[in-house]
């Protein structure tokens, strides 16, 4: 089911009118990468979905061609791609309004580039961090920039918004990623198979079932395999419990900024216990060492039975919770109508997971491209909200909640008992060339593109939904004030570590 | 008013340490240690065969095995529980439940225990004891992030849940570094946050401690080497007290930051 992608070679001169005629005809822009050749050339890809498929449009620039017009002019979703890969590769998209750092701490001046994926980057760089240009968006009266960030008031991930704004009103915020940069993409090219898994549990901590899905679906689609069934339905059950936890930390954090205390409480003693039943089943707190390619790493380390008990406990609780939360006008009121990115806004930009849901757009990996076991559970996607506020975004979390709990009862039926003898994973056999993974992490559509040869890693670029919809971040702020920051981002729900790579 | 009786209405969920130990984690993976190196461990107390054990350091994704001449050691600050040595030679290594595995010195991570650096360890005790004097009854603790993968501000911030509520033994976050005495580092210590750690730690009033939090904190763990990291923080900030663990778990967090300001029962409080 997960299959290769399509490819289409075009050339680097077409590719921007091509991508976007293809995204106004009702495709879904899903990114562009770059990967180099051993020849000095490098491939530039564009990813296209239109419901299960995905295409990947592939335009190769000759060596010492360092540029290529432009796809932002025509497709503003494409700006931080453009600007990440002009970080990362030094090539120029000729046209690009904004190019500015995006993901290393760049001066304008540096010409050094990591190039990961052609061999070994120089490790003894040091350069000092450029702060001096703290460049605005919106220029006016009395308008100043309130740099937020790195190190912040809680406990957050570091990132560095910069809050354009007359005082009260903000305007614009930029979200300046790099100071978690840490060179992933380049270390998997150090990697050999096994050791690039371990590797992609560690990208996006928070999503770690989700990223060794799609790495391990990657390895898959390349000798078009099916994991055996019990592993599917394993894989199912553990991707589930992540997204009860991750959605139940963004609506912690929706709590705590409303300051309501008690149903904070409530939700991070629910997200313990949900941490709690996931290391009872695997032995780690966060499904590392689950998934593995071919399938799963062995049985459930609980019966299916007292599992079944523990969810229904958990679902009550967080039900229950979860409909007093909703009838808390104190707490609705800082939701309703706060960062709302309308249906126009997040389907040009092609918004990901519950904040695509909560403005209108279906799309869902799990029934667009079943994998694991989605497809045998017959996996119906939740009706998606058109609020598009904040408000939205939560009701899509709560009612993923309620769905995710309900598919994971399905598996664990359908795994039944007797289960020990089962297969739970099979050797893939070696088979080089690029292989697409796509995963329906609890951000959203996760995206790994695993570049293989002779048993190593040549490349591998993983796409998480944090940083495609961090880039639609500003979009959320159209008659929003500073009060309500904290909402916006809890309902963005995002991690930082996926951005920066 | 509904919500405080929500509120009240599951009783204590509180755990009971570090005054009683918690009995959370049947199988979990707390930490990897070497079979038959400890004393008393009926008939297996001898030191792992060497031999065929040439392989056994390249099991290792992160280099944490080392097949001395005197026997096989492991380096807790550079493992990231990946299980691959357990899996493969379950004579040798094995998984230990225990949280409690936060060290003063970075060799003291290592397994079996090494005895060259006892002098060293004392003297650090008891300079950090008479350090953190003044921060036995409350401590501030102030996080910054320095290139982790996520997982670690998850575990940080359980902490603050009903159910490790730390605040109950005098342990708070704060916001401000100048109300900060414990400056707790997650992550490998990327390029870009050296600017604004070494900013935060020289805000901070004497007395500081530093505690870093996580293998990749303490060694840079499988994302180093790469050109954007320092491979952990101490190359940085003078560390503390070191918590392993890919993500250390609340209670490993919780032993950590308890070690640093010498409140551990087992320290001798009084």
């Amino acid at each position: 089911m997960s299959g290769r992608p399509v490819l289409l070679s075009v050339e680097a001169q077409d590719l921007a009118a091509l991508v976007a005629g293809r995204v106004s005809d009702g495709e879904r822009f899903g990114g562009l990468f770059a990967s180099p050749r051993s020849d000095g050339s490098t491939m530039l890809r564009a990813l296209l979905a239109r419901h299960g498929v995905r295409e990947l449009l592939e335009a190769r620039l000759a060596p010492g061609s360092n540029s290529y017009p432009a796809l932002t002019p025509l497709l503003a979703a494409a700006s931080w791609y453009e600007r990440e890969i002009h970080d990362l590769f030094g090539i120029e998209p000729v046209g690009h309004p904004r190019l500015e750092a995006l993901v290393l701490p760049l001066g304008p001046e540096e010409t050094w580039r990591p190039r990961p994926g052609a061999g070994q980057a120089t490790n003894d760089v040091r350069r000092p961090l450029d702060d001096s240009a703290l460049l605005s968006h919106v220029a006016g009266q009395g308008l100043f920039t309130i740099p937020y960030g790195p190190v912040r008031s809680g406990i957050f991930e570091s990132v560095e918004y910069l809050v354009e704004t007359f005082g009260e009103d903000i305007p614009y915020v930029q979200s300046r990623v790099h100071y978690k940069h840490r060179g992933i993409e380049g270390r998997f090219g150090e990697l050999g198979l096994d050791d690039g898994l371990l590797l992609a549990e560690r990208v996006e901590g928070t999503a770690t079932v989700a990223h060794a899905l799609a790495y391990c679906q990657a390895l898959e689609s390349l000798c078009s395999f099916e994991v055996p069934r019990c592993a599917g339905l394993a894989r199912v059950l553990h991707a589930e419990l992540e997204r009860v936890a991750c959605h139940l930390d963004s609506i912690a954090r929706h709590c705590e900024g409303a300051g309501q205390s008690v149903a904070y409480a409530r939700m991070t003693v629910h997200k313990e216990r949900v941490q709690r039943l996931r290391a009872q089943l695997c032995g780690h707190r966060f499904g590392r060492g689950v998934v593995v390619p071919g399938g799963v790493s062995g049985p459930l380390r609980l019966a299916p039975a007292e599992v079944l008990r523990a969810l229904g406990e958990l679902e009550r609780a967080v039900a229950d919770d979860a409909r007093s939360l909703m009838g808390t006008p104190s707490f609705l009121d800082r939701l309703r109508h706060t960062g709302v990115i309308t249906p126009a806004a997040a389907a040009a930009h092609g918004a990901l997971g519950p904040v695509g849901r909560g403005s209108g757009l279906a799309a869902d990996v799990r029934s667009e491209r079943p994998y694991g076991a989605y497809g045998v559970l017959g996996f119906e996607p939740a009706e998606p909200s058109s609020a598009g506020d904040a408000l939205a975004r939560q009701q899509v979390r709560l009612d993923e909640i309620t769905s995710a709990f309900h598919v994971a009862r399905q598996a664990l039926d359908e795994l039944g008992e007797g289960y020990d003898d089962s297969i739970w994973h099979i050797a893939l056999p070696p088979v080089g060339g690029l292989g697409l993974g796509c995963v329906e992490a609890p951000q959203g559509e996760l995206v790994y593109l695993v570049e293989t040869r002779a048993g190593r890693l040549e490349r591998v670029k993983q796409r998480s939904a944090s940083f495609h919809n961090l880039a639609l971040f500003p979009e959320a702020f159209g008659g929003d004030i500073l009060t309500d920051f904290t909402f916006i981002e809890a309902s963005f729900g995002l991690s930082l570590a996926g951005v920066s790579g | 008013m509904a919500w405080v009786l929500r509120g009240l209405r599951e009783g204590v969920v509180t755990t009971r340490y570090p005054r009683r130990p918690d009995d959370y984690g049947p199988g979990f993976k707390g930490s990897v240690s070497v079979l038959g190196a400890k004393a008393g461990s009926g008939g297996h107390s001898r030191t792992p065969a060497r031999g065929d054990d040439s392989e056994l350091a390249a099991l290792c994704p992160t280099g944490a095995i080392e097949d001395r001449a005197s026997g096989v050691a492991l380096d807790r600050g550079r493992c990231i529980l990946c299980g691959r040595c357990v899996a493969a030679r379950p004579d040798i290594f094995a998984f230990e439940p225990s949280p409690e595995v936060a060290a003063l010195h970075r060799n003291g991570l290592f397994v079996p225990e090494g005895h060259e650096n006892d002098e060293e360890v004392e003297r650090l005790r008891t300079e950090l004891r008479s350090r953190v004097r003044s921060l036995r009854r409350s401590v501030h603790v102030r996080h910054v992030d320095a290139g982790s993968d996520g997982s670690e501000e998850w575990e940080v911030a359980a902490l603050l849940n009903p159910i490790y509520d730390v605040q109950r033994l005098g342990i708070f976050f704060t916001a401000s570094p100048r109300h900060a005495d414990l400056l707790l580092v997650t992550g490998a210590g990327t390029e870009a946050m050296v600017g604004p750690l070494l900013t935060t730690y020289e805000a901070m009033p004497e007395p500081k401690v530093v505690l870093a939090a996580g293998t990749d904190a303490t060694s840079g763990g499988l994302v180093h080497p790469s050109y954007a990291l320092r491979g952990g923080i101490s190359s940085i900030l003078p560390v503390d007290v070191f918590v392993p663990g890919s993500p250390p778990s609340p209670f490993s967090l919780l032993h950590g930051i308890l070690l640093a300001v010498g409140l551990l029962p087992e320290d001798g409080r009084r």
